[in-house]
């Protein structure tokens, strides 16, 4: 089951929106298929994302995995927990896990991404 | 994101186990092996401080026996089979006339005139061809049993307390790299003081059909001190923190085993044409191209195979392993330098993403356990 108040990326990232800020993270599914998490990077603060391109990259013990933006903005904060502990992704991906908070510059944008079971579906059909 | 290992992809007799345990399957040299089952790092801290099982049956056997099957072997590898007391192995490597390594090895002698060389799955065929051609025309015979033969390996700091109840081969006076006869839960097996982690371990060879037996003794006699079910990821972490090197990253056709610091290997004082021979005497007087050096991540990132490594604002080599140390908490990497580059304490940049990110040349290997 994946949160349904959510909006996906067929990349397997999550949105969630508030006031005009999406936070931006990973899904379990991502993460459990990833494995291990030891190394996040992501863009610092005032840069912009833009949807649909990579803005960061999530290293596992084997693999490196781009990072896809599903809304175009300024990044107004990232995750600087993530740092030192980036098994947070795995541990919990919903939550302390996230990655980044964009100030959405186009809400229009929100329309193109996947609701829950429309993910669910994606993943279903992997 | 997701493997999808091929459908025609050759399976161990312990498929249907590493299923059943929740392993993720993957196609590595054209076997369905299990890549991790719980976890990477957990798998990995298993075998440092408890244990931790690996199938290998995907490796290949090679037998060669007959009154000259020393001398054979002598011609055929790098290094001198015939020197080793039965019971004991050595690490070998079968190289090309150029010198070139085609694959490495480990070499037991079982008997007088009785020889087992262990190759690695994605080289099985090749070198199971190369020495049929090798050995020809010499008295001894090779027996490529890779597909009759399993292997099950069991490493770590528990593995003598997990093995020894199983067994009556006396592990006490098994020293590393010396094998001996006997029986695993009941089954005839060749056990080895071999492995590729770091620990102390033993890696158990037996018949296809009896993998399944010794699997399920192995695994039940684990669980009580800790052991798990380990995959190639874990192995692969594990073989790079003990810096040892693995076929198709530190080794291959192009790369001889000076440039790769494992010289010691090549026997030259002895009166053996062996193949590759005239190459590697010219290759040792050489100053070499480039060397294999360890490197610690000093900046942030994971240095990656295939990752450019700079020396100022020159390039000086290539990374062929790396990731992130579960035990040292750290980036490390292989690497192919300049020589000029190679002393430990030099600072070097690996390019990663497009980005320059320091690191440290040090020696290898990056872990030793305590003995």
């Amino acid at each position: 089951m994946v949160p349904t108040d959510l909006r996906y990326t067929k990349e397997h990232e999550w949105v969630r929106v508030q006031d005009g800020v999406a936070t931006v993270g990973i899904t379990d599914h991502a993460a459990e298929q990833l494995g291990d998490i030891v190394f996040v990077e992501l863009p610092g603060a005032g840069s912009s994302v833009s949807a649909g391109k990579t803005f960061g990259v999530v290293e596992s013990v084997k693999a490196v995995s781009d990072l896809f933006a599903p809304v175009s903005g300024e990044v107004a904060e990232a995750n600087a927990e993530l740092d030192g502990k980036p098994e947070l992704v795995n541990s919990d991906p919903y939550g302390t896990g996230w990655m980044i908070k964009v100030v959405v510059a186009d809400v229009a944008e929100l329309d193109r991404l996947l609701d829950a079971a429309a993910y669910e579906a994606l993943v279903a059909a992997e | 994101m997701t493997d999808d290992p091929a459908s025609s992809a050759r399976t161990t007799p312990l498929v249907e186990r590493h299923l059943a345990l929740g392993a993720r399957m993957i196609d590595f040299a054209g076997w369905l092996m299990p890549v991790q089952y719980a976890g990477i790092v957990e798998e990995h801290r298993a075998v440092r401080e408890r244990a931790g099982l690996f199938d290998l049956s995907h490796m290949g056997e090679l037998y060669v026996e007959g009154p000259e099957a020393g001398a054979a072997l002598a011609r055929a590898l790098v290094s001198d089979p015939p020197s080793l007391a039965v019971g004991r192995a050595q690490y070998s490597m079968i190289c090309a006339p150029d010198g070139g390594v085609i694959d490495d090895l480990i070499v037991y002698r079982l008997d007088v005139d009785r020889y087992l060389v262990v190759a690695n799955a994605s080289n099985t065929a090749v070198v199971s061809d190369a020495l049929a051609e090798r050995v020809h025309g010499m008295r001894a015979v090779l027996d490529d049993r890779s597909l009759d033969t399993a292997l099950v390996s069991i490493q770590g700091p528990e593995s003598v307390a997990i093995l020894g109840p199983l067994t009556d081969v006396s592990l006490d006076a098994l020293r590393y790299y010396a094998a001996a006869d006997g029986t695993v839960a009941g089954i005839p097996a060749l056990v080895a003081r071999t492995g590729y982690t770091g620990e102390d371990g033993f890696e158990i060879f037996v018949e296809w059909e009896r993998a399944g037996a010794l699997w399920d003794a192995l695994l039940d006699a684990s669980a009580p001190r800790g052991g798990v079910p380990v995959g190639l990821g874990a192995r692969d972490t594990l073989r790079l923190e003990a810096g040892m090197p693995l076929y198709g990253n530190e080794l291959d056709r192009s790369t001889n085993p000076f440039e790769a610091g494992l010289g010691r290997v090549v026997k030259l004082d002895r009166d053996v044409e062996f193949v590759g021979r005239a190459a590697l005497e010219r290759a040792l007087a050489d100053e070499p191209r480039r060397r294999l050096v360890g490197l610690v991540v000093r900046g942030r990132g994971i240095a990656r195979h295939g990752y450019p490594v700079l020396s100022g604002d020159l390039p000086t080599g290539v990374v062929t392993s790396g990731t992130q140390s579960p035990t040292l908490g750290q980036a490390i990497a292989m690497a192919y330098v300049a020589p000029g580059d190679a002393d430990p304490g030099t600072m070097l940049d690996v390019s990663i993403r497009e980005q320059r990110v320091p690191a440290q040349v040090v020696s290898l290997p990056f872990y030793r356990r305590k003995r």
